[in-house]
C-alpha cells in the first residue's frame, strides 16, 4: 500500500468527505425516485411527525417531508420503492394517501405566479408603507420647500414600484380592451395612472395635493387580493388534476406468439391483446380465448361481475376479474366506447359557461358607472372654471376613491376563506365560481356504485349459516380473488371463523372455487356451476358433496357518511334523486335504505345527462355527485358537480369539486358553507357601495382631500376582510 | 430640519433590507407550507440532524 492511497488527513473532515459525498449524490441521482402522495386527512403537527416517522422508517426511503398547507407528502426513495407499498404503510398506521402523479407534479411545485405575485405585493407593500410615512408628515402640516421635498421623494419611490407591481392589472386591462370589453382592471389602471399623472404634475408645480400613497396603497390592497385568489385555486387545481391516473395506458399484444407490451394507442384493429386478471380492458374487441368475469362498474354502474366467454364483446375500460383473457381489438383509440362518452361530455360541458360570476356581474356594472362619473366631475369641473388642473386633480381624486379596492378583495376573501374551511374538511374547490354556484343547488342527484356505495360487495347473511359451513366457505373463499370471494374472506375474519381444512383448491375462471373436503367435493360458485335457483340479489353458492347449495347474499357497502349526508340534504329542504346504471333491485334496495324517494334504475349515460338537462329546464339548479365514467358527462352538464378522489380522472376532471377523503358527509355542510359565503360576498359589496356612496359626492364636489381617499380606501379594504372571516 | 437628511435616507435603507430578506425568503421556499412551518414548531422532534 503506498502513501498515495490512503485517505488524506485534512483539518476539515468533510472536505475529505465531500468528493465521495458528491459520487453517492451523482449515482442516487440516477437511482432515486420521487415519489408524491396526497394525504387528505392529515391535520395537525402530530399527523406531520407520524407520517414522517412511518415514510423515514420504510426500507429504502431516504427523506420524506409532509407539507400540510398542500396535504402532502414528497418522498425521495430508491427506484424499487413502489408509491403502492407506502400507500399501504401509511393505512396501517391510520393515514388515508393517494398516490400522485410525480411527472405532473413538477410542473407546479414551484408555483411561479403566486411568486411572482407575492414578490410584487412585497414590493407594493414596502413602497406603500415608505410613502404613507412621508404622506403622514404632509398631512400633520409640512408646508413648502419641505413638502415639495416629501412629495418628489414619494414620487421617486412610487415611479418605478407603480410599473413593476402594476403590471399584471395593465396586461388584464390592455387585453381587454383591445378585445373591446370592459373589466375591473380598467377602472384600476385607468385609477393608478391617472393618480400617479395628476400627482406628478401637481409636485411640478408645488401644489398641495399628491395622491401617490393613495395609487400605491390601491396597488397594495387590489394584489393582495388576486394573491388570495391564485393561492386558493393553485392548491385546489394541484391537488385534484395530479392524483395519478387509474389506469396504465399500455396494452400487452401478442406478436408472433410472443406478449409485447405497447402503448395503448399503438394498438390496431386486429391485434389480439392479453388482458390479465385484475387489468383494464385498454381497446373495445372481442374474447377469442379464456373464460372470466367482467366487472363493468366504472362503465355502466352494475355492480355484479358479468360472465365472460369467447364471441363476447368487451368495451374498453372494464377490469377482467378471474382469468386471462386473450380479445381480438375491434376498435381502438376515437372509436372506442370510451371515447365516445367523452364526446357526450363536450357536448354537456357547454351549460358550465353560462354561469357568470358575482364580480363580473358586479364589474359589469361598476366599470362603465365609475368612468362615466369620473368624465362627468372633469367636465363639470372644466365648465366651470375653465381650469384643466383643477378639473382633472378632480376626476381623478373620483376615479381613486371609487376605485374597486374592497370589490376587488370582496370576493377572494371569502372564497379564500370559505375554501380553506372546506378544504380543512377535506373538499377541494376547482373551479373559481363553484362556491357560487353551489349555494344555488336545490336539487342533488347522486350516482350509486363508487359514490353513495364503496362499488366492494359486502356479506349480508353470515349468521344465517353454520360454522362449519362458513370454515368451508372461507378456506374455497381464499383461494380466488373475486371480489365476492373477498368479501367471504373478509367476514369470516371478521367474525373470527377459522377456515377448514380444503384440499385440491382450483379456481375455474368465471364459475367459482372448489376444493375436496373430508373426501367430499366442495364448491363455492355462480347458480348455474351448482345446480341452484338464480336469484335476483347477489349471490354465491356453497355446495358441499350432493347436498341442497347454500346462499351467501351480498349487498354493496355504504360509503361512510353516505346516510348523514342524505339525511342532512334532505332535512334541509332539498330533492335528492339517485341515478343508476345498476339493476332494478339493486337501486331500490339502496334507495329504501337511504330514505331516497326518487330513483331512477338502469339508466345509461345519456339518460342521465337528459335527465339533468330536464331538471335544469324546470329551473332546478341540480349538485351532481358522480364517479364512474358513465357520469361524466352528467358531471359536466350539472350546474355544479362533486365527485370522490377514488373516481376515475375523466371524472373528476370534469367536477368541480373532489372529495379527497372516503366520507361523503362533507357534501351537506359544503352545500352550507357556500351559502354562508355567498351571503358574504353580497354584503361585501354593500359595504363598498356604501363607503362609495359617503365619500364619491364629497370627491365631486372637490372637498376629498388625499387623507379622505386614504382612510376611505383603507377602512372600506379592512371590513372587507374581516367580514370575510367570519365564514371560516 | 436638517435631520431629515439624515432620517429619510436611513428609513428608506432599513424598509431596503427588509424587502430583500422578504425577497430571500421567498426564493428560498418559506412560503410553501405555511399552515405545516407553524405546526412544526410544537413538534418535539428536532431535524437538526441529516438522515444517516
Amino acid at each position: 500500500m503506498t502513501a498515495t492511497m490512503r485517505p488524506t488527513i485534512s483539518a476539515c473532515p468533510a472536505c475529505s468527505a465531500a468528493p465521495a459525498a458528491e459520487a453517492l449524490a451523482d449515482a442516487a441521482e440516477v437511482k432515486n425516485a420521487r415519489i408524491a402522495l396526497s394525504l387528505p386527512t392529515i391535520h395537525c403537527s402530530a399527523c406531520i411527525a407520524a407520517v414522517e416517522q412511518a415514510l423515514n422508517a420504510y426500507p429504502g426511503v431516504h427523506e420524506a417531508r409532509v407539507n400540510l398547507t398542500m396535504k402532502r407528502a414528497s418522498i425521495e426513495a430508491d427506484a424499487d420503492v413502489m408509491p403502492d407499498d407506502l400507500v399501504k404503510a401509511l393505512a396501517s398506521i391510520g393515514y388515508e394517501a393517494h398516490e400522485l402523479d410525480a411527472g405532473t407534479l413538477s410542473a407546479t411545485e414551484n408555483d411561479k405566479a403566486g411568486r411572482d405575485l407575492l414578490m410584487r405585493l412585497a414590493v407594493a407593500g414596502f413602497a406603500a408603507m415608505n410613502v404613507m410615512l412621508l404622506s403622514v408628515s404632509v398631512w400633520s402640516g409640512a408646508a413648502d420647500a419641505t413638502r415639495d421635498m416629501f412629495h418628489w421623494i414619494s414620487a421617486l419611490i412610487t415611479m418605478p414600484v407603480i410599473l413593476f407591481s402594476g403590471q399584471p392589472f395593465y396586461r388584464n386591462a390592455w387585453a381587454a380592451l383591445k378585445h373591446g370589453r370592459l373589466n375591473m382592471d380598467v377602472p384600476i389602471t385607468l385609477a393608478i395612472l391617472l393618480a400617479v399623472v395628476t400627482s406628478l404634475w401637481e409636485t411640478s408645480l408645488s401644489g398641495e395635493h399628491a395622491y401617490f400613497d393613495a395609487a400605491l396603497a390601491l396597488t397594495f390592497f387590489l394584489l393582495a387580493g388576486r394573491y388570495l385568489d391564485h393561492r386558493t385555486r393553485a392548491i385546489a387545481r394541484s391537488a385534484a388534476e395530479e392524483l395519478a391516473a387509474l389506469e396504465v395506458p399500455r396494452a400487452w399484444v401478442i406478436r408472433d406468439g410472443q406478449e409485447v407490451q405497447v402503448p395503448a394507442a399503438q394498438v390496431a384493429v386486429g391485434d389480439l391483446i392479453r388482458v390479465r386478471p385484475g387489468g383494464r380492458m385498454p381497446v373495445d374487441g372481442e374474447i377469442v380465448e379464456g373464460v372470466s368475469e367482467l366487472d363493468r362498474s366504472l362503465l355502466t354502474g352494475e355492480t355484479l361481475p358479468v360472465f365472460a366467454e369467447p364471441g363476447q364483446g368487451v368495451s374498453a375500460g372494464e377490469v377482467n376479474l378471474t382469468g386471462p383473457l386473450t380479445i381480438r381489438a375491434t376498435a381502438v383509440g376515437e372509436e372506442t366506447s370510451l371515447h365516445r362518452m367523452a364526446d357526450l361530455v363536450a357536448i354537456a360541458e357547454s351549460g358550465r359557461s353560462r354561469y357568470t360570476s358575482l364580480a363580473d356581474k358586479a364589474a359589469k356594472l361598476y366599470a362603465p358607472g365609475v368612468h362615466i362619473l369620473s368624465a362627468l366631475s372633469f367636465v363639470g369641473w372644466y365648465l366651470y372654471t375653465w381650469d384643466v388642473r383643477t378639473a382633472l386633480n378632480i376626476a381623478a381624486a373620483v376615479l381613486i376613491i371609487t376605485c374597486p379596492c374592497a370589490l376587488g378583495l370582496a370576493v377572494p376573501a371569502v372564497t379564500t376563506a370559505a375554501s380553506g374551511r372546506l378544504f380543512r374538511k377535506g373538499m377541494l374547490i376547482k373551479h373559481s365560481t363553484a362556491l357560487e354556484r353551489l349555494a344555488q343547488v336545490d336539487t342533488v342527484v347522486f350516482d350509486k356504485t363508487g359514490t353513495l356505495t364503496k362499488g366492494t360487495p359486502e356479506l349480508t347473511n353470515l349468521a344465517d349459516h353454520a360454522a362449519s359451513d362458513l370454515q368451508i366457505a372461507a378456506a374455497l373463499a381464499a383461494g380466488s380473488s373475486h371480489p365476492l370471494s373477498q368479501a367471504i374472506v373478509k367476514a369470516c375474519q371478521a367474525a373470527g371463523v377459522t377456515p377448514a381444512e380444503v384440499d385440491q383448491i382450483s379456481e375455474l375462471p368465471g364459475y367459482g372455487t372448489q376444493g375436496v373436503w373430508q373426501g367430499m367435493p366442495v364448491r363455492l360458485g355462480r347458480a348455474a356451476w351448482v345446480d341452484a335457483p338464480a336469484r335476483a340479489e347477489t349471490t354465491a353458492w356453497l355446495r358441499i358433496g350432493d347436498e341442497r347449495p347454500r346462499a351467501f347474499t351480498f349487498a354493496d357497502a355504504l360509503r361512510d357518511g353516505a346516510e348523514q349526508a342524505v339525511a342532512a340534504l334532505i332535512a334541509s329542504g332539498r330533492e335528492v334523486i339517485l341515478i343508476s346504471g345498476d339493476t332494478t333491485p339493486a337501486v331500490e334496495a339502496l334507495a329504501k335504505r337511504l330514505g331516497i324517494t326518487q330513483w331512477v334504475a338502469e339508466a345509461l349515460p345519456a339518460d342521465k345527462v337528459a335527465r339533468i338537462a330536464q331538471l335544469t329546464e324546470q329551473g332546478r339548479h341540480v349538485l351532481m355527485v358522480g364517479d364512474g365514467l358513465n357520469d361524466t358527462a352528467a358531471l359536466a352538464g350539472a350546474h355544479v358537480s362533486i365527485s370522490p378522489a377514488s373516481a376515475l380522472d375523466a371524472a373528476r376532471v370534469a367536477s368541480d369539486i373532489v372529495l379527497l377523503g372516503g366520507d361523503l358527509s362533507p357534501i351537506a355542510d359544503a352545500l352550507d358553507t357556500a351559502r354562508k359565503s355567498t351571503k358574504r360576498i353580497r354584503e361585501n359589496f354593500r359595504i363598498a357601495t356604501v363607503y362609495n356612496i359617503i365619500a364619491v359626492p364629497l370627491a365631486v364636489a372637490g372637498l376629498c382631500s388625499p387623507l379622505i381617499a386614504a382612510l376611505a380606501m383603507s377602512a372600506s379594504s379592512i371590513t372587507v376582510s374581516l367580514n370575510a372571516l367570519r365564514v371560516r | 430640519m436638517e435631520v431629515l437628511a439624515y432620517l429619510i435616507p436611513i428609513s428608506l435603507v432599513m424598509g431596503g433590507i427588509g424587502l430583500l430578506f422578504f425577497v430571500w425568503t421567498v426564493k428560498t421556499n418559506q412560503y410553501d407550507d405555511p399552515e405545516g412551518d407553524a405546526r412544526r414548531i410544537l413538534s418535539g422532534q428536532y431535524d437538526d440532524k441529516p438522515k444517516q
